[in-house]
């Protein structure tokens, strides 16, 4: 079964000429993996994005043909607040998506509109802070956290709601190093603990694909290659591509230029010790 | 803790600046800094550390509550904001903060203003910028409709136009794909040429170790390392201070020191491991 399709999905914004979706002809299994989607700037992967909750096109306006489907469910026939169970959306910037007074308060809020008994709520709420770490801020408003602790406030008002597809648009964009870190880490944690999905789109290769099962290229609005982590930073798409590929990455590809490597590219420091052993 | 010091007179000389909020919390804590023309410096920490509210006193968006700052030996006390705006410029970390115009080309015509330049001269001026940042073919678009790396880039030309001696950059790399910083780094290596003072706030270690020279590492409200970023980005103490990680190719260095690989202590840059695994695969020539 698909956790993700889209058929022959075309999209653009209201005023712009150029499609910011081409053809989209996606597939993602329901299996559990840590999904990166990638491609250079203006590619159209937010847009993708919005369209995997319903935001697109029931929220912006433009123009669409084909279909979204996320678990089988087609994103125009039913409401973004019933897609809200299957699918959760965390932006870059935490501020656009926190609004009420208290982070407590600020988990609840999906629930409550779901109609959840209050006591649900409370032990729902002390699962995901508990998850993501946010126990001792609970009673604090959320404009007065820092960057790191309102990222993980909105991945938890999201966790709550028990989405088996979570989707990240540059999550870490605004932290320092130390801090988008531990968000991943603590992601990778959530996905194999809840067995769900994650999809996330990002620019920190380096720190990314430690994790990444599966990877997506786009280029031009259009996916163009969906495989496993291995696959695609060996071949030649994702050479192509002005992607800020991590050190590592550029390292043995210099060595394979030098005809002094054939073997496969690392994907992480202990990876690339692990080839180096060999030699 | 690693510091900087040259015998030139600086550009920019901060002294003893602090800067309290309303509430009484102070997010700068007696800072003391030289700048020098020509330079390309980095500003790097953890959120919420003080980089942002340094670079605003630099351009007196922020009045500093005690201390003092030099721009060319003058007490920015007295300049006013617009004044210092022709020195200083500014690019902030989200462009569509200082975008406001209806189109692309009044973006730049706006920021031309203050010059009293004639209509002519104005549309020139306006005309080379957007051919400079190859921003000629959005000039009649709203700079709401541009995409985030556009956007940057027309925030970039708008503040480049009015020719500041110096520039500073909050997160210039953020959301830009290889080309864009790659742009980006050869705008920047040529003002340098011409002396221009470059500061910039980042996280992207990776680009901060290969290109910028000197960076000023902050942690709550203080600098608490200044000197050449190779040194400075290869303290560990200092990189969990400022919530930094060590940049891939030192992290790969050190794993190959874990692992048995021998001379490879004085490793440091991407160039430096891949010249080592180069020797070494060469040394050790089994089939790979």
């Amino acid at each position: 079964m698909d956790l993700i399709r889209f058929e022959n999905f075309f999209y653009r914004y209201k005023g712009n000429e150029e499609y910011a979706l081409n053809n989209i002809n996606l597939r993602i299994e329901k299996n559990d993996n840590f999904v990166l989607l990638c491609g250079e700037t203006g590619s159209g992967k937010t847009t993708l994005i919005r369209c995997m909750n319903g935001l697109i096109p029931q929220f912006y306006s433009g123009f669409y043909k084909g279909k979204v489907f996320i678990n089988e469910i087609n994103t125009v026939e039913t409401s973004v607040a019933n897609l809200s169970t299957e699918v959760g959306i965390v932006f870059q910037n935490p501020e656009n998506q926190l609004i009420t007074m208290s982070v407590e308060h600020e988990i609840a809020f999906g629930l409550e509109n779901l109609g959840i008994p209050q006591k649900k709520i409370a032990q729902k709420i002390e699962e995901s802070a508990s998850l993501t770490e946010i126990e001792h801020i609970l009673d604090k408003a959320p404009f007065e956290l820092s960057g790191g602790e309102q990222q993980r406030v909105a991945i938890a008002s999201i966790l709550v709601l028990e989405p088996k597809l979570l989707i990240l648009d540059e999550p870490t964009a605004l932290l320092d190093p130390k801090m988008a870190k531990k968000i991943i880490n603590l992601l990778k944690e959530i996905q194999l603990e809840r067995k769900i999905t994650i999809l996330i789109s990002e620019h920190r290769l380096d720190l990314l694909l430690p994790f990444a099962d599966q990877m997506i290229l786009m280029k031009d609005g259009g996916v163009i290659e969906i495989n496993s982590l291995e696959k695609v930073i060996n071949g030649d798409n994702f050479q192509k591509l002005n992607l800020n590929k991590p050190v590592i990455y550029s390292i043995f590809m210099k060595l394979r230029e030098e005809n002094l490597f054939e073997g496969r590219i690392p994907h992480s420091i202990p990876d690339a010790i692990k080839i180096l052993k060999k030699i | 803790m690693v510091s900087y010091i040259s015998t030139e007179l600086p550009l920019i000389m901060i002294k003893n600046v602090i800067y309290k909020y309303p509430n009484g919390t102070a997010a700068l804590k007696d800072i003391n800094l030289n700048l020098y023309g020509g330079e390309l410096v980095g500003i790097m920490g953890k959120n919420g550390a003080g980089k942002t509210t340094l670079i605003r006193t630099l351009n007196g968006l922020i009045r500093p509550t005690q201390g003092d700052i030099y721009i060319n030996n003058t007490n920015i006390k007295t300049t006013t904001i617009a004044t210092l705006s022709k020195k200083v410029g500014l690019i902030f970390q989200n462009a569509s903060h200082q975008l406001f115009a209806n189109t692309v080309e009044d973006e730049i015509k706006f920021s031309l203003k203050s010059f009293n330049l004639n209509k002519e001269e104005s549309q020139t001026r306006t005309n080379k910028i957007l051919r400079q940042f190859n921003l000629e073919k959005y000039k009649d678009r709203s700079p709401l409709n541009l995409s985030g790396g556009e956007s940057k880039k027309l925030a970039i030309a708008s503040i480049f136009c009015r020719n500041p001696d110096i520039l500073v950059f909050d997160e210039p790399t953020l959301g830009q794909d290889a080309r864009e910083i790659e742009f980006f780094l050869s705008l920047i290596q040529k003002e340098r040429k011409n002396d221009k003072t470059i500061i910039i706030i980042t996280h992207n270690i990776e680009f901060a170790f290969e290109h910028i020279p000197r960076t000023i590492l902050m942690a709550d409200g203080k600098i608490i390392a200044d000197g050449p970023t190779q040194k400075v980005l290869n303290g560990e103490e200092l990189i969990e201070k400022a919530s930094l990680v060590l940049p891939q190719s030192r992290q790969l260095s050190l794993a190959l020191q874990m692992n048995g690989f021998q001379n490879t202590d004085t490793l440091f840059s991407k160039s430096d491991v891949t010249e080592y695994l180069i020797q070494f695969i060469k040394n050790n020539s089994r089939s790979v």
